[in-house]
């Protein structure tokens, strides 16, 4: 239990990370190009969509709650009546 | 005429998987709106993905590259990658865990649950409807004027306009037309099966037509288009420069017949592409030494005699193309010089829509398992790049001289990549990537169909008539029913040409994302109480409200809120504040009234540990 929190914990921290490194002001004004074509704002922020599938994938690996629902039956009845 | 038949042919190829998908269909409400929870992570991915990524995607993401450069793709698609899946992964798996358990079908019918209040149903409900119009318009109307273009000089004699770029294209009412009733006739047979199954099949078609493109498009439009005018090699450098002048100033000449048109026809929308085709225009005239000396260099590398003459005699790769066409840019493409670090900042929260978009809610309740969605909230990113990419880089390309200058670019941005692909490939591609277009113009308008006929049915009529008056039959055919209605009023909607419906989009999705702290209390929240939810939503539609006049309804299309500090001035997107208001009022009024009962908090809570 503890372990999935602090896995948890360093997922939650990379998304944040992921969010704040999205904030790229040292490429605003620079032109350069990665391997000759790509303009390095974009290859950064290409590089970032990667990122962003790294973390989830370890979202999904280490920080995926555990759902009750997988063949449960419905709570037709008492949904029906609250709604 | 080629683009016509394939287009044809894809339509009657989609209608065929509807209709297919409609021999599976067990009768059943559930199997209607839900495909009876039967997606797996494939299907699940690829519809929703194609869901999210709207004809905006491939049309939209050229033609803001064109206008704002690079910068486009942190703004939009790299923000997205990292919301969207935290999206799926906070909101859409425990939504589906409550919906499987609960049995909802709309995201209202969980707001009445939870929150014991059949209000919040009646408030959502037109503020849903009313913010997901636009979204459709946009979708029916982008189909018809995608088709015209296309289809331009198939039918010279029957529907002739004064615009070469759309003379003999079928007219956008007809095209518009065809699409929404293909779209209607799939969904209405095969509901919530044919439309996943149709959105995992456009997604496959339009990803991969957009990259085909992509590398046809680098080929033509980088070195390799220097090669074709030079064949006899005998272009000296100052006939490269003229070239080079001649072309921007076809350039400027097509921007300034623009404007007159603009003016004479009273297009504010117009008048300002106009202007920045102008502005861009000029630009290339300042620096066609410098464009000429940066293709020299580039042709001079497969030049073996090294001489003042171009006579290439080894064509340059894929690579090579990509680097001139990228190389002739401008800095201020290159870079997001035009871009305030606050507004791309802010930018973050609009991609939050995406928790509160109706169509969404619904294919998260289709998942076979919770497990589906891991695949989905992986690879939603890698595909948004593997779209985005492609199109951002052709928008930049649009902008630098290796553009022909005739025929005239269109002043209109969202029309860039049609007309590149009509003008630049062969009749064959340009048709089937009119089939890409279309197929993520479509993936969206179906699932959007569906869920309003559900939302009606649900949400409304069944709600308010009593559900146990009508079979499950009989309540299939009146959602059925209701989705008609809707394709119709869409339909005839998009006749009365809302041009200005275009700079609405963010709107709708601002209006969305301010309604993204209501479900992560509803879901993470336990004090949440009803007056609170009320009020967070009249909160966020006063401030919508305001700042959407504010912005003379969307006219402004630069409409920022601004904030002096100091020298500076920063800018924000209205959505910052119109969240801010919606979560302070829900936090305030919910501690201030009366706790939600504890057995309602039990059946949406684990017990406090």
């Amino acid at each position: 239990m503890a372990g999935q929190r602090i896995a948890w914990l360093w997922v939650w921290g990379l998304v944040l990370l992921l969010i704040v490194l999205h904030q790229d002001n040292f490429f605003w004004h620079d032109d350069t190009l990665v391997l000759g074509f790509l303009p390095i704002g974009l290859f950064y922020h290409a590089c970032i969509s990667v990122a962003a599938a790294v973390t989830w994938f370890l979202g999904t690996k280490f920080a995926w709650p555990k759902y009750e629902t997988e063949n449960s039956a419905v709570d037709s009845k008492k949904a029906e009546d609250a709604r | 005429m080629t683009q016509f038949v394939i287009i044809m042919i894809y339509l009657g190829l989609l209608l065929g998987l509807g209709l297919f998908a409609s021999t599976m269909f067990r009768g059943t409400k559930k199997d209607y709106m839900q495909a009876s929870h039967s997606i797996g992570p494939f299907l699940l991915l690829m519809s929703l993905f194609g869901t999210t990524m709207t004809a905006f995607a491939l049309v939209g993401s050229s033609g803001e590259a064109f206008k704002e450069g690079i910068g486009v793709y942190g703004m939009l698609a790299s923000s997205s990658g990292i919301v969207h899946s935290l999206c799926f992964f906070l909101i859409g798996v425990k939504l589906w865990s409550l919906g499987r358990k609960y049995g909802y079908t709309t995201q209202i019918q969980f707001f009445r649950d939870r929150l014991q209040s059949d209000r919040i149903g009646l408030l959502l409900f037109p503020i849903l409807v009313g913010l997901i119009i636009p979204y459709l318009l946009i979708g029916v109307l982008a189909s018809g004027s995608t088709i015209q273009q296309m289809t331009s000089g198939a039918f010279p004699g029957m529907f002739p306009t004064d615009s070469p770029a759309t003379h003999g294209g079928l007219p956008p009412w007809l095209g518009s037309l065809i699409i929404c009733l293909v779209v209607l006739i799939y969904v209405f047979f095969g509901g919530m099966r044919g439309t996943a199954w149709a959105n995992a099949f456009q997604t496959i078609v339009f990803m991969v037509l957009g990259l085909v493109t992509f590398v046809v498009i680098a080929n033509k439009l980088g070195s390799g288009s220097a090669f074709d005018k030079n064949q006899d090699g005998t272009t000296s450098f100052e006939e490269l420069v003229a070239m080079e002048e001649t072309t921007a100033k076809a350039k400027l000449a097509g921007g300034e017949a623009a404007l007159k048109k603009a003016i004479r026809d009273g297009g504010e929308e117009d008048f300002e592409n106009a202007e920045e085709a102008i502005v861009q225009a000029k630009r290339l005239l300042e620096s066609t030494e410098e464009n000429a000396r940066k293709r020299w260099t580039l042709i001079s590398k497969f030049d073996k005699n090294q001489d003042d003459k171009i006579s290439p005699d080894e064509r340059p790769g894929f690579f090579e193309n990509l680097a001139s066409a990228t190389q002739a840019a401008g800095h201020d493409k290159l870079t997001r010089e035009h871009i305030s670090k606050t507004k791309f900042f802010t930018y973050l929260l609009i991609p939050l829509s995406v928790g509160m978009f109706p169509h969404i809610f619904q294919h998260w309740l289709t998942a076979k398992s919770a497990d589906s969605f891991k695949l989905p909230v992986v690879a939603h990113p890698i595909f948004i790049m593997i779209v985005w990419v492609p199109c951002v880089l052709i928008g930049v390309w649009a902008t630098t001289q290796l553009v022909p200058p005739v025929p005239p670019l269109p002043s209109n941005p969202n029309a860039i990549l049609p007309f590149l692909v009509k003008t630049q490939t062969s009749d064959l591609l340009a048709g089937f990537l009119t089939a890409g277009i279309l197929a993520a113009i479509m993936s969206s308008l179906d699932s959007q169909f569906l869920c309003m006929g559900a939302m009606f049915e649900n949400d409304i009529f069944t709600h308010y008539m009593g559900k146990d008056r009508f079979s499950e039959k009989q309540q299939v055919w009146i959602t059925r029913g209701f989705i008609v209605l809707i394709v119709a009023i869409t339909y005839l909607l998009s006749l009365s040409h809302p041009v200005s419906v275009f700079t609405l989009g963010v709107w709708c999705f601002s209006g969305f994302s301010s309604l993204f702290p209501l479900v992560v209390a509803a879901l993470y929240w336990r004090r949440l109480t009803k007056t609170g939810a009320i009020a967070s939503v009249i909160a966020a539609a006063g401030t919508w409200w305001y700042h959407f006049s504010a912005s003379n309804y969307a006219t402004n299309r630069g409409y920022m809120i601004e904030w002096a500090l100091g020298t500076e001035t920063y800018e924000f997107m209205p959505v910052t504040m119109i969240m801010l208001v919606a979560t302070v009022v829900m936090i305030v009024v919910s501690l201030v009234t009366e706790p939600p009962e504890q057995e309602v908090v039990d059946r949406f809570f684990s017990p406090k540990t």
